[in-house]
């Protein structure tokens, strides 16, 4: 399947029948699939007339308990922002997927990775974060949009999936396993869904305003300890080669880190053994994990290699904490780089 | 001898915020009166604004959702689109329909979202402390209008009412007031049909309704409700511009 409309569909398997969304390159293909499978499965689809008055649906329907999600890419994302810390303030659940394209700005519309920072350090004014999932495959992106769901449920917290238009655009076998499937939970206790639904006189307010500075504080702390329960629970990463004696270690992730897979066994042939931390979770970041694999006696260095001009490094320089020097390497047009480019710059690392 | 008036079950025990002679109030204690005879309340959202009326939420009885400033009919399309059954409504005023809010309340009503909007129209941002409106009347004052509004700057005031019954799909759009009682007693008859619109499921309905802003007019509030029936009426007339039947 074509990895857009793996997405929707990963989304409907997860159980969510609802989807408000507006086009933008590289991701119309899920609005244009959804509009004619939400039919199908008796769901509700509905193409805003702009990413700001969509990311309102989704609050409007995530408040009053409704399963919900939409995609967008770069641009569409930052129409969000306002919508999104609104969401986290009030405590509603859904789920966003952003498609990157190159930025800033209107950019262009091949991949990139350009927006790493935006989705974890800062989606949105105020003190909040999202859970971000980085998919590296049409597979995986299926998998984390169905286990998306049930994370943003239980830290009643939107979710973000970070793709790129490589991962949107490509078609690649896809398995829909019922492993990430969970039912809907019950909410009861914040949602508007109605006083008569709940059978309660008690009526429920879903809002982020907070004018006594002490309630303020009390929200702000409520949402901390979600997010340090994240960084304790959620932390998911895998390796590549790190079994050798490696002498540099990479960390990347999504698309660029299958790039460097194949790099990684190209410098093998020659002898010189390079292992990746690949990070599935980018918020909460594999921090303890990364220091581990670079504080080995056999690795000389730490490179971030991302479409990007050094976003995620930063995360990766603080991880290591100075014990081993961190370079970067990337591109930021559109173009993903090649095997033998990531290669070349290896080699400038280790001869 | 019976009971002659209560509060309505819908409006909470709660003295509110709003100034003297403010008709956010009087507005308030209408659509919980109209939610009470319709017995709706056990399925009824509303969605509060970002205004003066930002704190509706408590002095209602009923679930509600606190929207960002002008995007209160995105989020009642997305609860309707999800629960058709649950009775909604926007409560907006002119900063938040009229203008930071202009795409979405459009696009709502010419989807034919079923959804309630009510429209308090006084003229200026309250809340803020009076800063001119895309409702504010030629050559008045207003804080970022010091000299008055000067229509060959920033153009003439927006009827929206008239605005979103040019709009194709069917609808249910009245302009109406709460400046005299006859006046008060129409506003609740006009809530109360497209409350009973929205309950068939036929359309969209707006109430827009004219108001008095005292405090940031600098009038008293007696003073306040002669200068809206001489300056706002004559431009923003009263009656129904739209109706389903009609369609």
């Amino acid at each position: 399947m074509k990895g857009n409309e793996a997405i929707g569909e990963a989304a409907i398997r997860a159980g969510c029948l609802n989807y408000f969304a507006y086009p933008i390159t590289p991701q119309s293909e899920v609005a244009e699939y959804l509009s004619r499978r939400m039919k199908e499965v008796d769901g509700v689809f509905l193409q805003g007339e702009s990413e700001v008055a969509v990311s309102y649906m989704i609050f409007g329907a995530a408040a009053a308990g409704a399963r919900v999600f939409t995609t967008s890419s770069s641009p569409g994302i930052s129409l969000m922002s306002e919508g999104i810390s609104y969401m986290a303030g009030a405590q509603c659940p859904a789920v966003f997927v952003n498609i990157m394209r190159g930025g800033p700005g209107l950019g262009g519309i091949l991949p990139s990775q350009a927006d790493y920072m935006q989705a974890t350090k800062s989606m949105g004014h105020g003190d909040f974060r999202l859970l971000v999932m980085a998919p590296a495959s049409v597979q995986e992106a299926v998998s984390m949009v169905m286990q998306a769901f049930s994370l943003a449920e239980k830290y009643r917290n939107p979710v973000m999936i970070l793709g790129d238009g490589l991962i949107g655009q490509m078609m690649e076998p896809v398995e829909f396993l019922d492993d990430y499937k969970v039912a809907p939970t019950n909410k009861d206790a914040w949602a508007t869904n109605g006083m008569g639904t709940r059978k309660s006189k008690a009526r429920n307010l879903v809002k982020s305003l907070f004018l006594d500075p002490e309630a303020l504080d009390k929200n702000n702390q409520i949402l901390k300890a979600k997010y340090d329960q994240m960084k304790r629970e959620e932390i998911q990463y895998e390796t590549y080669n790190a079994d050798s004696d490696y002498r540099l270690l990479i960390v990347s992730y999504g698309t660029m880190s299958r790039v460097c897979r194949t790099a990684i066994d190209n410098m093998k042939k020659e002898g010189l053994e390079v292992a990746m931390l690949r990070p599935q979770t980018l918020f909460p970041f594999p921090e303890k994990e990364i220091l581990a694999a670079a504080d080995v006696p056999t690795c000389e260095a730490v490179a971030s290699i991302e479409m990007s001009m050094g976003q995620m490094i930063e995360d990766i320089q603080r991880s290591v904490q100075g014990k081993k020097p961190v370079h970067w390497y990337g591109k930021c047009g559109g173009d993903v780089p090649t095997p033998e480019e990531v290669t070349t710059f290896l080699h400038t690392l280790i001869a | 001898m019976g009971k002659a008036f209560q509060k309505p079950k819908a409006l909470a025990e709660q003295v509110t915020h709003y100034c003297p002679g403010c008709t956010h109030g009087v507005i308030h204690r209408l659509i919980a009166e109209v939610i009470d005879e319709l017995d709706i309340i056990d399925r009824t959202v509303g969605i509060a604004p970002v205004g003066c009326a930002v704190l509706a939420y408590n002095y209602f009885t009923f679930d509600f959702q606190e929207a960002a400033h002008g995007r209160a009919p995105a989020m009642a399309t997305g609860i309707k689109r999800v629960r058709p059954d649950l009775f909604v409504f926007t409560y907006q005023g002119d900063g938040d329909l009229a203008s930071i809010g202009m795409a979405e309340i459009i696009h709502a009503a010419n989807r034919g979202e079923k959804f309630t909007t009510i429209f308090v129209n006084n003229a200026v941002y309250g809340m803020t402390g009076g800063q001119m409106a895309p409702t504010t009347m030629p050559e008045q004052r207003t804080t970022t209008s010091p000299f008055g509004r000067d229509p060959k700057d920033v153009g003439m005031p927006i009827k929206v009412a008239e605005l979103i019954a040019a709009l194709q799909t069917p609808a249910y759009v009245t302009r109406q007031a709460v400046l005299k009682p006859g006046q008060i007693v129409k506003t609740k008859k006009a809530i109360k049909r497209a409350f009973q619109y929205q309950l068939e499921a036929r359309c969209f309905s707006f109430v827009e309704v004219v108001s008095t802003c005292p405090t940031n007019w600098g009038l008293t509030p007696v003073e306040a409700i002669k200068w809206a029936q001489e300056s706002m009426l004559p431009y923003y007339q009263l009656g129904e511009y739209k109706t389903p039947e009609a369609a």
